[in-house]
């Protein structure tokens, strides 16, 4: 029986049509209840049809286990060498995922998607490497058995009392784009079984006989069967939405499942995937780290990892969420529900309680107190022998976690030392002084060394206090009941006290380390905020990631598809070779891999992307050395991770419109230089064409005064064309940096002098006053600039003055500069535009009638190019001043003359 | 001399220039040669000597420092050369290298015939004896009896400020580069010391000027060196 909506070959044709666009390969899976059914040979069957038809079909990977039958269908097929790799002394081979890549064919047969690959494979599993290949846009044909999906693993464990452990991520399967239920009655797989034509790898004889019992198979079926149906619905249902169907379940659920490193959490799971699928809901885990958490075992770290892991590769988001100091777990699940709109909680059924832990309410009774409007479900949690023993005895594995042999021996020292003390006290003998005494013993214990040394310190002291003090002394027996009662009782407060105080020293580190890692965040996040350009960004981050983590790390920037090692962080880790392949592998996909991931958990270094909000920015490599990092760590680094991504992206973008904003200040100017300039060249030349030609053409019947108006007109236009030239030339060189200063000893006055020369006609008969001091010092300024400066200024008055007016020239020396002020009497500046009117192209309201407004902004320039300033402002009554200040520097030698040989008549 | 209309040659490769020039000297009542070439004007001037050069410094074919080395190398005649606004340092390195004067593009007609008009003069003074009594304004200024007066009073010039008025009226109406100036007064090795001349000329200014902020006699050619001004 074969469950399939369209015509598979239908389907085919289609991808091929649309590879060109959708570039990604199309997943087909053959899936059965057990092995045996016979997806190998469906699988087979239906490559050498498509082979048939002319389809480019290679053979991945396919175990024959030695059937004639299978091998007989390889035969025409061309079949992809296999990798061989060296393990422990044996020959693994597996699928060769490059080459596979590299043949690039239309259809490529992998069997077992669940499969896992020999160490040092490129990928853990194999669905990883068909997801490689499907990326590559490589078509895959594959085999799964139910068994091995994950949501459906433990029902099939309790079905059939076999555990398996390769499992497939449900979101495997829910990617595939079709599923063929491969099908076969219980009977007559039993008849293939007896026949020898099922091979049955990795399990023992026994659990074979257990495990293909008819009930069993009839269940497997049942389940394949089901799975199958749950695919075709969601497909029909994301046919229904992309078709625009009216019917889309109500508001969308979420389904939210609280996960701990306790081992039912894998039960809880899986159980919260089944009910996410049948809802068609959202799925989010959460795991919400307790204060108490900083204290968990090496194991349980592992298994929280995992847990995580797993809750991963069921499509789940997942979150770690750090409960706030003196709230209850159960609140902060609640609150993160109700802010995330989660209709229903899973959450493990509480452990068999102590008859001390009954009393209190436990936070599973508080959740549900608490819920509200939120559906909680209670599972059962299930977990096997030995794992079952850990959590029985957290004691136990608290002792292990929290304390070396150095701690315990402090502890014993602590007690030795106070029954020292209490043995001093023992003249005249009390009972309760040293009581009290040893007891201070195993609080102090408590306090410096942690549970499990308390714990020991208060059953030696009790064991030290009953030999040392009662009665009969040096005995461990005792005679008196009131003894008897001390001693029990100070065994029983040692113990509760003992307890409560490394619980307090335990909250207190954990509160400490938790200050530490935000305090590292904050800190970081800061000085980011600080940094200004990409360089700096990178040695910040680089620094804080080494300092909060301890490892060597690198930050690779992608430059379009490309990584490159950044500059801005001197200390980075050096990466090789094959971590920068980890590298790329990461950008490319824009996931964390490496060590302490699933993927290429074999190499040197763990991977994360750093993803700004438009994209990917580069990869944040780490050398984690050989431990993997704590559930913690790893969301602490990508939190790091992620606040230097958005810090680059911000970094990027400023840059980025920097260079916009200049370029769109640069295409401005341009614009208002041409029109400026074309306006300005255009205005004298049309005068001098017009009042050439017209001299030409009627030159005999004008009359004197005509002809002389005109041709002054030629002279004045010609002259003004030339200004206007030299102040384009002379500010598109200022502009340039092409003008350097050519510095020499000048005296102001001098300048003065023949910038006064050489405007002399402009300045149209208005009288000049000078005031220039005989004392001033020189300065040493370029002479050709300083005189144009000042031409400018001169021109800028008798362009903006009436005829009759003066202008006023003065200088002085102050606070180490000398200044030098040019005054007229016009209208002055209007308000504002004492700054403005340096910027190029800017005309002051004044009755101008010519100038390209280039005047000012060139004395800006020269000014500036000499360190010197210049500002304009109005005078009283009347007119504006314009100043600009020259550096004096320390004077030249200049031979004093020599006044006694002064020469008159000689 | 052939005729008694100096011979002007006018190196400059565009032609509008050369027509303008043409007409104002003729107008002036000299005879023109022209050459557009380095290379044309060394033969010209070989050929037919004339009394003053016209010399453009931008041409086609060399630089105008060359030709006007070449004509050093066997001629005293004066050279006046012509560059755009803003060359100072070609200005000087053409002055220093032996030219006479120097006009500024685009110039007025009567700058340049003054130009000539000085040009000529002390061509031809240099051979004759030097003039001994030198006047402008109230200025008078008598070199063989070293004696300055101003308004008919003695002015009292210390002996480096007489040097350097004697050396500015010996080349009444020329330019002289810095340079110049500072090794003929205080010799070779203060030819840099630019600061000596800023100093000593605002002094005689003070001294022989009626405002030395406007000066009307002692010029300063900004970037280049000093003129006294002809009268």
């Amino acid at each position: 029986m074969t469950a399939r909506r369209p015509d598979p070959d239908a389907l085919l044709q289609q991808a091929q049509a649309a590879e060109a666009q959708s570039r990604r390969g199309r997943l087909k899976i053959f899936f059965g209840a057990a092995p045996g059914v016979g997806k190998t040979f469906a699988m087979l069957t239906a490559g050498r049809t498509l082979a048939a038809r002319g389809v480019d079909v290679v053979v991945g990977i396919v175990e024959t286990h030695g059937r004639s039958e299978t091998e007989s269908l390889l035969l025409g097929l061309e079949i992809l060498p296999r990798r061989a790799s060296e393990y422990r002394g044996a020959t693994l081979n597996e699928l060769d995922v490059d080459a596979a890549i590299a043949r690039k064919p239309d259809v490529l047969l992998v069997d077992e998607l669940a499969h896992t690959n020999a160490p040092g494979s490129r990928h853990e599993k194999r669905w990883q490497d068909v997801r490689t290949l499907l990326e590559a846009g490589i078509n895959v044909y594959s085999t799964l058995n139910v068994q091995h999906i994950e949501s459906l693993n433990d029902v099939v464990a309790q079905v059939s009392g076999v555990r398996v452990q390769e499992t497939v991520p449900d979101s495997v399967i829910e990617e595939a784009d079709e599923v063929e239920l491969v099908d076969l009655p219980p009977d007559a797989l039993l008849e293939r079984l007896r026949q020898g034509k099922v091979y049955v790898p990795e399990m023992a004889q026994r659990a074979i006989q257990s495990f293909f019992k008819k009930g069993n198979l009839s269940a497997l079926r049942e389940l394949a069967l089901r799975r199958t149906a749950e695919w075709v619905d969601a497909q029909v249902d994301v046919l229904k939405r992309e078709q625009g169907a009216t019917h889309v379940w109500g508001a969308s659920e979420r389904v939210l499942v609280a996960i701990g490193p306790a081992p039912t959490s894998a039960t809880l799971l899986r159980s919260a995937k089944r009910l996410s699928v049948a809802l068609r809901a959202d799925l989010i885990a959460i795991y919400i780290e307790a204060p108490s958490d900083a204290r968990m075992s090496v194991s349980d770290r592992q298994r929280l990892l995992d847990h995580l892991r797993l809750a991963e590769s069921l499509g789940a988001e997942t979150l770690t969420i750090k409960a706030a100091p003196g709230r209850r777990v159960g609140d902060e699940i609640i609150d993160f529900a109700r802010q995330r709109n989660v209709s229903k909680i899973l959450v493990g059924k509480p452990s068999p309680r102590t008859p001390l832990e009954r009393l209190r309410s436990s936070p599973v009774d508080r959740l549900i107190r608490t819920s509200g409007e939120i559906d909680i479900f209670v599972v059962r949690g299930e977990g096997d022998d030995n794992v079952a023993n850990s959590t029985r005895l957290p004691l136990l594995a608290s002792l292990q976690s929290q304390a070396g042999p150095a701690q315990y021996l402090r502890a014993l020292a602590v007690v030795a030392a106070f029954h020292a003390v209490a043995y001093l006290f023992h003249h005249p003998p009390d009972l309760a002084t040293e009581a009290m005494i040893a007891l201070l013993g195993i609080v102090l214990a408590a306090a410096w060394c942690g549970r499990g040394p308390s714990l020991i310190a208060a059953v030696v002291s009790v064991a030290a206090f009953n030999y040392l003090f009662t009665e009969p002394r040096f005995t461990f027996r005792m005679h008196s009941l009131s003894d008897t009662v001390t001693v029990s009782v100070m065994f029983v407060v040692g113990l509760l006290v003992g307890s409560l105080t490394a619980t307090i020293r335990e909250q207190s580190i954990a509160a400490r380390e938790r200050e530490r890692r935000t305090g590292a965040l904050y800190a970081m996040t800061r000085e980011l905020a600080a940094a200004r350009n990409h360089d700096e960004i990178l040695e910040v981050a680089g620094r804080h990631l080494r300092d909060t983590f301890r490892w060597g790390v690198a930050i690779l920037l992608a430059e379009g598809g490309r990584l490159e090692a950044a500059s801005g962080d001197p200390a980075a880790l050096t990466l090789t070779e094959a971590s920068m392949g980890v590298a790329k592998w990461c950008l490319d996909h824009t996931k964390a891999c490496g060590r302490g991931t699933t993927i290429l958990p074999s190499s040197g270094v763990l991977c994360l992307p750093l993803l700004g909000g438009s994209g990917k920015v580069g990869v944040l490599a780490c050398d984690i050395g050989t431990d993997d990092p704590s559930p913690t760590a790893m969301r602490l680094l990508e939190t790091f991770a992620q606040q230097a991504a958005l810090a680059l992206e911000r970094a990027g973008l400023i840059e980025e419109s920097e260079e916009a904003r200049i370029r769109a200040d640069a295409e401005r100017l341009r614009n208002a230089l041409l029109s400026s300039v074309s306006h300005d060249l255009r205005t004298p030349l049309a005068a001098i064409a017009g009042s050439a030609s017209t001299l030409r053409e009627a030159g005999a019947g004008l009359g004197d005064d005509t002809r002389r108006e005109l041709l002054d007109s030629i002279v004045d236009e010609a002259e003004r064309l030339n200004r206007l030239i030299a102040n384009l030339l002379f500010a598109t060189r200022l502009e340039s940096g092409a003008v350097e200063p050519v510095r020499e000893w000048c005296s102001i006055e001098e300048l003065i002098g023949s910038a006064l020369h050489r405007v002399r006609n402009r300045l149209d008969g208005r009288r000049v006053d000078t005031r220039i001091p005989d004392d001033l010092p020189l300065v040493r300024v370029d002479a050709a600039m300083i005189e144009q400066l000042l031409i400018n200024l001169f021109e800028n008055a008798a362009r903006h003055t009436p005829p009759a007016t003066s202008v006023g020239v003065a200088a002085w020396r102050a606070d180490g500069h000398l200044i030098v002020g040019v005054e007229d009497e016009g209208p002055g500046l209007a308000p504002g535009e004492e700054r403005t009117i340096f910027n190029r192209f800017v005309r002051g309201d004044r009755g101008s009638l010519s100038g390209s407004g280039l005047g000012l902004a060139i004395c800006d320039g020269i000014v500036r190019a000499h360190a010197g300033r210049i500002w304009a402002e109005n005078r009283h009554p009347r007119g504006a001043i314009f100043r600009f200040s020259l550096p004096i520097e320390t004077q030249p030698d200049v031979p004093q003359p020599d006044e006694e040989s002064l020469h008159g008549n000689p | 001399m052939a005729t008694h209309e100096p011979l002007i040659l006018i190196v400059e490769d565009e032609l509008p220039i050369r027509k303008f020039l043409r007409a104002t000297l003729t107008a002036h009542g000299y005879r023109v040669d022209e050459a557009s070439t380095a290379k044309d004007a060394l033969i010209r001037a070989g050929m037919q000597p004339p009394a003053a050069v016209i010399l453009d410094l931008g041409l086609p074919d060399a630089d105008g420092l060359s030709v006007l080395r070449e004509l050093r190398s066997w001629t005293t005649i004066p050279v006046i050369v012509l560059s755009a606004r803003g060359q100072e340092a070609d200005k000087v390195a053409a002055l220093d290298a032996g030219a006479d004067d120097y006009l500024t593009k685009p110039f007025g007609v009567g700058e340049l015939t003054a130009r000539i008009r000085v040009a000529l003069r002390h061509a031809t003074a240099s051979s004759a004896a030097p003039q001994s009594v030198f006047a402008f304004g109230d200025v008078s200024i008598d070199l063989a009896a070293r004696v300055v007066t101003r308004g008919g009073d003695d002015v009292r010039l210390t002996p480096t400020e007489y040097n350097l008025l004697a050396v500015l009226v010996k080349h009444a109406g020329k330019v002289l580069t810095h340079k110049q100036l500072l090794t003929e007064v205080w010799g070779p090795p203060h030819a840099q010391d630019v600061q000596y001349l800023r100093v000593y000329m605002q002094q005689l200014r003070h001294k022989l000027e009626d405002d030395p902020a406007q000066p009307r006699w002692l010029l300063t050619e900004s970037g280049v060196g000093y003129r006294l001004k002809d009268i």
